[in-house]
C-alpha cells in the first residue's frame, strides 16, 4: 500500500510533496488553479499547463468546526472523531491566490500575512486501500 | 416610462420545516394565495416563469394548478434563481409580449449545510473530497478579513443575528421565530470561525408567488399596486472573491453585488439615500454587514457605529430584514429572493402588522447573493 495523489488531473505527488497543476495564459500572463482550457482574463485559449509556486502568504483563513457531508468529503465525517481544520487563500506571488486545507485550525496561530508552504496531508484511501493525499499549506516553521 | 411593471398579487407558504409536503405543493399554495390577492384565477395568467434548485422542474406545477396552455418556463440560476424568474416576468410585461402573469419560487432542500459536488464524470471529486466545497468556509474568510481590515467586531455578529431572530418573532411565516440575545447567538457552536451557528441561515423549504401586470392595468387588481422600478442580476467579474472557488486572481475588483445595485439604482432613478426598508441577503450575520456597504448604504466600516446604533431596526434610519431575513427563515434557493419582495410589498401597502416600518416607507430594496458568485438586486416604489 502507498501512497496516491487524491487527483492527478489537479497534482501530482512528488518526493517533496504535492505540486499543483494550474493554468497559464499565454496571451496575458493570467493564472487559474486548476487547469482550464480559456482564460477568464482577457477570453484567450492560448493557455498551458503549469506547476504553481509551493510558497506563499496567507490571504484570508477560517476553520471549519463541523464534519462535512459525505460524499462528497472523503475525510472523517463521525462528529465524534471529527477534528476542526483549517481553510484558507494563499497568495502565490507571480500567480493567484489558491484556496487550500491548512495544517492549523487554531485561530491564535493564524495571521494574514504570514509564510506558508505546501505539504501533503493523508485524507482517506482509495478502492486498493493507498492513502490518497491531498494538498495542505502549513506557517513555514 | 418606468412605471410600466406593478406586482398587483403576493402569497406565501411559511418557511421551515413541512414534512409531507413536497416542494412544488408549497409552490402552489403559494400561487393560490397569489391569485386570490389579486382576485384573479389561475386561467387568467398569461405566462409563468418558475424557480426550483432542488424541488422539481416548476412547469410540472400545471398538471395541479389547471392545464390552461399558458407559456410557462422554468428557471435555474444558483442563488438568484427567485431574483431570475422575476426579473424575467418583469423584462417579458416591459417588452409587450403579456399583460399579466407570474413569478413562482419554491424549494425544499435537505438538513444541514448545503451538500455541494463539483468532480467531473469520471474523476475523484478532490475539491469537495479534500473537504472545501462549503459555502460556509467562504462566508467565514470573507468575513473574517474584512473584520480585520475594517475594524468590526464580534458584538456586531452577534447584533445582526439577534434582531434577525426578533424580527423573525414578529413573523408568522418565517421559520425561527423565537429571539436570542447576543449572549446566546456567540455561545452557539463555533461552525466557520468566527461564525457561530446561530450566525448562520440555514437551506429550508418555502414558496413565494408574485403577480406582475402592466402598470397600467393595475388597479384593476388591487387598491395599491405596488412598481417595480428595476430589477437586475450580474453575475462576478474577474478579481472579484466568490464562493467556492479554488483560486482567485491577484488582483482585486468588487463583487457582483457592487454591479448589481449600480444598475438597479441608476435603473430606478433612485439612490441608496432614498430607499426606506432595504432586504439584504443575509447567509450569515457577516453578509448583511458587508452588504449594507457594498450595496451603497454606507462606508466600509461604518456599520459598526450603525448597529451600535440600532439604525439598521424597524424603527431605526434604515431598517434591514424586517422579517427576519434568511437568518430566521432559512434559505430554500428557489423562493428566498421573492420572500425578500413579498416583504417588501406588505412594507410599502402599510400591511407588515406587528413589524412595519414607520412614516409610510415608499421606496424599497431587495439583494440576494450567492453561488457560483451572482448577485440579484429590485428596486419597488409605492
Amino acid at each position: 500500500m502507498g501512497q496516491v495523489s487524491i487527483n492527478e488531473n489537479v497534482m501530482d505527488l512528488t518526493e517533496d510533496g504535492p505540486r499543483l497543476k494550474g493554468m497559464h495564459c499565454k496571451n496575458c500572463g493570467n493564472h487559474v488553479f486548476p487547469m482550464q482550457k480559456g482564460c477568464p482574463k482577457c477570453t484567450s485559449d492560448d493557455v498551458e499547463e503549469v506547476q504553481l509556486g509551493t510558497r506563499g502568504t496567507l490571504w484570508a483563513w477560517t476553520i471549519q468546526g463541523f464534519p462535512p457531508k459525505a460524499p462528497p468529503y472523503l475525510g472523517e465525517t463521525d462528529p465524534n472523531k471529527f477534528k476542526p481544520y483549517g481553510v484558507g487563500y494563499i497568495e502565490i506571488p507571480g500567480q493567484l491566490k489558491v484556496e487550500s486545507r491548512l495544517t492549523v485550525a487554531d485561530p491564535t496561530a493564524l495571521k494574514n500575512g504570514m509564510e506558508m508552504e505546501i505539504v501533503g496531508e493523508v485524507i482517506g484511501q482509495d478502492e486498493d486501500g493507498n492513502d490518497l493525499i491531498t494538498f495542505a499549506f502549513a506557517p513555514v516553521a | 416610462m418606468s412605471d410600466d411593471v406593478a406586482i398587483v398579487g403576493i402569497g406565501m407558504h411559511p418557511f421551515g420545516r413541512h414534512e409531507g409536503v413536497s416542494g412544488m405543493e408549497q409552490g402552489a399554495i403559494a400561487i393560490r394565495k397569489a391569485c386570490a390577492d389579486a382576485g384573479i384565477e389561475w386561467n387568467d395568467l398569461q405566462f409563468a416563469f418558475g424557480g426550483s434548485v432542488a424541488a422539481g422542474q416548476p412547469d410540472h406545477m400545471v398538471s395541479q394548478m389547471g392545464l390552461s396552455g399558458l407559456q410557462f418556463i422554468n428557471v435555474v440560476n444558483g442563488c438568484a434563481t427567485g431574483g431570475s424568474a422575476l426579473i424575467s416576468a418583469y423584462n417579458t410585461i416591459k417588452s409587450g409580449a403579456f399583460d399579466l402573469g407570474l413569478a413562482i419560487g419554491f424549494d425544499k432542500h435537505e438538513r444541514g449545510a448545503f451538500r455541494v459536488s463539483t468532480g467531473k464524470s469520471g474523476e475523484r471529486d478532490w475539491y469537495g473530497g479534500s473537504g472545501m466545497a462549503l459555502t460556509t468556509q467562504f462566508f467565514g474568510m470573507k468575513i473574517n478579513r474584512y473584520m480585520e481590515e475594517y475594524g468590526i467586531s464580534q458584538d456586531s455578529l452577534a447584533r445582526v443575528s439577534s434582531k434577525a431572530f426578533r424580527n423573525g418573532s414578529m413573523n408568522e411565516n418565517a421559520w425561527r421565530r423565537q429571539a436570542f440575545s447576543e449572549q446566546e447567538v456567540l455561545q452557539s457552536q463555533m461552525l466557520s470561525y468566527p461564525l457561530t451557528q446561530y450566525m448562520f441561515c440555514s437551506p429550508g423549504e418555502g414558496g413565494v408567488a408574485l403577480i406582475l401586470a402592466r402598470a397600467d392595468q393595475a388597479h384593476k387588481y388591487c387598491d395599491k399596486p405596488i412598481f417595480l422600478k428595476s430589477a437586475v442580476v450580474r453575475s462576478r467579474r474577474y478579481g472579484s472573491f466568490e464562493v467556492l472557488a479554488p483560486s482567485l486572481a491577484l488582483d482585486y475588483a468588487d463583487g457582483p453585488t457592487v454591479d448589481a445595485s449600480k444598475a438597479a439604482f441608476e435603473a430606478a432613478g433612485v439612490g441608496p439615500e432614498d430607499i426606506d426598508v432595504a432586504q439584504l441577503q443575509d447567509t450569515e450575520s457577516g453578509a448583511e454587514i458587508m452588504h449594507m456597504a457594498e450595496n451603497g448604504f454606507c462606508e466600509h466600516g461604518e456599520q459598526e457605529e450603525m448597529l451600535a446604533n440600532g439604525d439598521t431596526e424597524i424603527g431605526g434610519k434604515l431598517p434591514v430584514n424586517t422579517d427576519g431575513g434568511c437568518l430566521a427563515n432559512g434559505e430554500p434557493v428557489g423562493a428566498s429572493g421573492l420572500r425578500q419582495v413579498y416583504e417588501n410589498v406588505l412594507q410599502l401597502r402599510g400591511d407588515a402588522g406587528n413589524r412595519q416600518v414607520p412614516n409610510d416607507p415608499k421606496v424599497a430594496y431587495t439583494h440576494v447573493y450567492g453561488a457560483p458568485g451572482i448577485s440579484g438586486v429590485t428596486i419597488l416604489s409605492t
